[in-house]
């Protein structure tokens, strides 16, 4: 096999730069995205593994990228702009059912079996019981009066609470899931206890499949044990033990943390611009475009996502070579000039624009339309019960995920008048 | 206009159902797309473009009258 290594010479530019992490603004992605973006949009990146590849920090290329078949999203061969160690899913027992690490027509599979599952009209059937689930926190918080941390007593437990019911996982076992989900996204931990996590939770998964292939209930792991895809060959028609824990597990981590930081994160947000969000409160017809602003303006998954190439890619004029890592700044491409007016603005009422805050391609989101449902309600249904609700700290004091592989805040002290 | 569907590459993300729910639906059996209206009439035709625009897998064509 002939192993390509990237020539110094043949490049040319500047020298390889590290993925910036340094934001000077709570709201706002690094600055140093915005240089990259202006002067060298298609940057040599210097990956902690001693490898080099790509940063993509521009509107028009990360779309192209994230559409282009010949990048892969198979982890194994690829760098982590962060970590010395990629937690690559390089076992077969470690890859099953992980369809975000795969492509067509493995990838293909898995998405046909479960996007029935995500649609538009499924979601906003679950929008009365997230309506429920929202109004009893709601009320636990009124209970307990102020001050409440929000990510504990509201943002944390209700997209967990509304994955658990989706997929048939205890709720009760929360302390267990979120502790490993945690540990797998904080940036600084180590490998071993990273490793450790990824199987407790896995097996975790595959004890919950065991008791459902047993005990099924109505919820979607017991529906997928049930699938028998017609369009398949008998072999691939179900879903193995591992395959159904796989998903599970994407789907558990996915469905409670993104959401989660989301709205504490919206919140914070909100808070911080009082005159829109008057605005938004005074017309429900307009929450919609403000969640999509929130999504662009926040970008919560703030290391982007990565690519491999397959072949030699031209982009840019920039020569990618077969096996190199490209990241795609999902934070930089939603703040491009290019393709959003004003994009460092915060403005609830923008237009429906193309941002890629789930991503774009054949990997989008699959729960991308649950997300909508669970901030449409959630918002609203907070602000309207807390009219008075601000910060109970100074700004300074409100502790940002800098740390986290997924953006937000990992406490949001609030007070209101009780 | 009229609106073309590659419906091997859908992957169900959904936009189209949200943003032109008129002209667009998911199917139940695998949330790919179904196509409701392929020559929408004049005031849908600004969502029938922005679905289009939005779909992550240029999934939907259109073509202007």
């Amino acid at each position: 096999m002939r192993v390509t290594e990237p020539s110094p010479c043949s490049t040319g530019g500047p020298p390889p730069t590290t993925l910036p992490t340094h934001r000077s603004c709570p709201f706002d992605p690094p600055e140093e995205y915005d240089r990259l973006r202006e002067q060298d949009p298609v940057s040599r990146l210097a990956f902690p593994d001693g490898k080099t590849g790509w940063l993509l920090t521009r509107h028009q290329d990360v779309r192209a990228l994230l559409a282009d078949d010949r990048f892969s999203s198979d982890r194994r061969r690829a760098s982590s702009p962060l970590r010395t160690f990629p937690l690559r899913p390089d076992d077969l027992q470690s890859r099953a059912g992980m369809l975000i690490t795969m492509d067509p027509p493995e990838h293909t599979r898995y998405r046909r079996m479960l996007t029935r599952y995500f649609t538009v009209r499924r979601m906003r059937a679950l929008a009365p019981r997230v309506e429920q689930i929202v109004a009893e926190h709601l009320d636990a918080m009124e209970r307990s009066g102020p001050p409440v941390d929000l990510v504990r007593a509201f943002a944390l437990p209700i997209p967990s609470l509304v994955i658990c019911e989706l997929l048939g996982v205890p709720y009760d076992d929360r302390a267990k899931f979120q502790q490993w989900t945690s540990t797998l996204l904080r940036l600084d931990t180590d490998e071993e206890t990273a490793l450790a996590a990824r199987d407790a939770l896995r097996d975790y998964m595959l004890g919950l499949v065991a008791v459902k292939r047993f005990h099924p209930d109505d919820a979607l792991l017991s529906h997928l044990i049930a699938t028998q895809d017609m369009q398949e060959t008998p072999q691939d028609a179900e879903l193995t033990d591992e395959e159904l824990a796989g998903v599970g597990r994407l789907l558990l981590v996915a469905g409670h943390e993104t959401t989660a930081n989301m709205l504490a994160l919206g919140t914070y947000t909100l808070l911080s611009n009082p005159g829109q969000l008057r605005a938004m409160l005074d017309q429900p017809e307009s929450v919609e475009r403000a969640v999509e602003e929130l999504l662009r303006y926040l970008t919560i998954v703030q290391f982007g996502t990565i690519r491999v190439a397959r072949e030699d890619v031209e982009i840019d004029g920039r020569h990618i070579r077969a096996g190199e890592t490209v990241v795609a700044s999902l934070a930089a491409a939603n703040r491009d000039p290019e393709h959003f007016r004003h994009p460092e603005e915060l403005d609830l009422g923008r237009e429906p624009s193309q941002h890629v805050a789930f991503g774009h391609g054949i990997h989008q989101c699959l729960g991308q339309q649950l997300a909508r449902v669970e901030m449409e309600v959630a918002f609203p249904a907070l602000f309207r019960r807390f009219p008075g609700l601000r910060l109970a700290v100074t700004p300074e004091q409100v502790p940002m995920r800098d740390d986290m592989l997924i953006y937000g805040v990992h406490a949001l002290p609030l007070t209101w008048d009780g | 206009m009229k609106i073309r569907i590659d419906h091997e590459r859908c992957r169900g993300a959904g936009q189209c159902a949200l943003h032109a729910p008129e002209l667009f639906d998911q199917s139940d059996d695998d949330g790919t797309v179904v196509l409701l209206d392929a020559e929408p009439p004049p005031e849908l035709e600004d969502s029938a473009r922005l679905a289009a625009a939005l779909c992550p897998n240029s999934v939907i064509t259109i073509i202007e009258s």
